[in-house]
């Protein structure tokens, strides 16, 4: 089980802030296309993924980044901050 | 070095103040403070979206780089989350160096980075509705001037 986060508007697009997905996906791209193939709203909200980051443990990562031991994984458009 | 993330206004003079107090052998501080912009003088509200855990994580991580490049004395960040209204206090960036091109140098990337690596978005609220606002590709340009 993997905690998944959504913020900003691919929160507004997914309904959910949080969920625990039970996925054997060995990186972030497995777990996008899992998440694609679900539902038309998840296929919706990962439809241009140059405007997603992604976050494992909470450190900012690639999208061909590792799952593996990962506990959160988080998805949100660019910052902004400041 | 000090990082905070609230939801309730802060007083810019009184943080700088704070801050100076403190300090044993720095020649100079500078300090910079955000405020929400009204640009169309429609502005309800900006709401500010965080994500609790990373972002103060980001955070300390971007100052304690500004901290170790600049070899500075302290730095303060303070961002706040939530709703807030038009021409409140955003965030402040401080920093206190023995010299002032090492205290402007070190605010400038704090501000560089906290702006497209902090785990903050910006939504506008306004009579006819509320939309995000969108990076700007000048504030990741930006970033490349730190990366030497």
């Amino acid at each position: 089980m993997i905690d998944v986060l959504y913020f900003a508007w691919v929160r507004e697009r997914i309904g959910v802030p949080k969920e625990a997905v039970d996925t054997k996906a060995s990186t972030v791209m497995e777990l996008v296309e899992e998440l694609r193939s679900r539902e038309e709203r998840y296929a919706l909200a990962f439809s241009d993924l140059n405007s997603m980051r992604v976050a494992v443990d909470q450190d900012l990562t690639d999208f061909d980044a590792p799952l593996s031991g990962a506990r959160e994984v988080a998805f949100f458009p660019p910052m902004t901050g400041g | 070095m000090r990082v905070v993330v609230q939801t309730e206004r802060f007083d810019p003079g009184a943080e700088l103040n704070r801050f100076s107090e403190g300090l044993k052998a720095s020649g100079a501080t500078v300090s910079f403070t955000g405020i929400t912009r009204d640009v169309i003088g429609e502005l309800q509200a900006m709401e500010i979206e965080c994500y609790p855990g990373m972002t103060e994580k980001a955070l300390k991580q971007i100052a304690t780089d500004a901290m170790t490049r600049w070899s500075l004395e302290d730095a303060l960040i303070i961002h706040r989350h939530g709703r807030l209204k038009a021409q409140e206090e955003i965030m402040m960036v401080a920093t206190a160096a023995r010299h002032r091109v090492a205290a402007f140098d070190a605010a400038q990337f704090l501000m560089d980075y906290l702006k497209s690596r902090a785990p903050f978005w910006k939504k506008e609220v306004t009579r006819e509705g509320a939309s995000w606002v969108d990076a700007k590709d000048i504030d990741e340009d930006a970033l490349t001037r730190w990366q030497d």
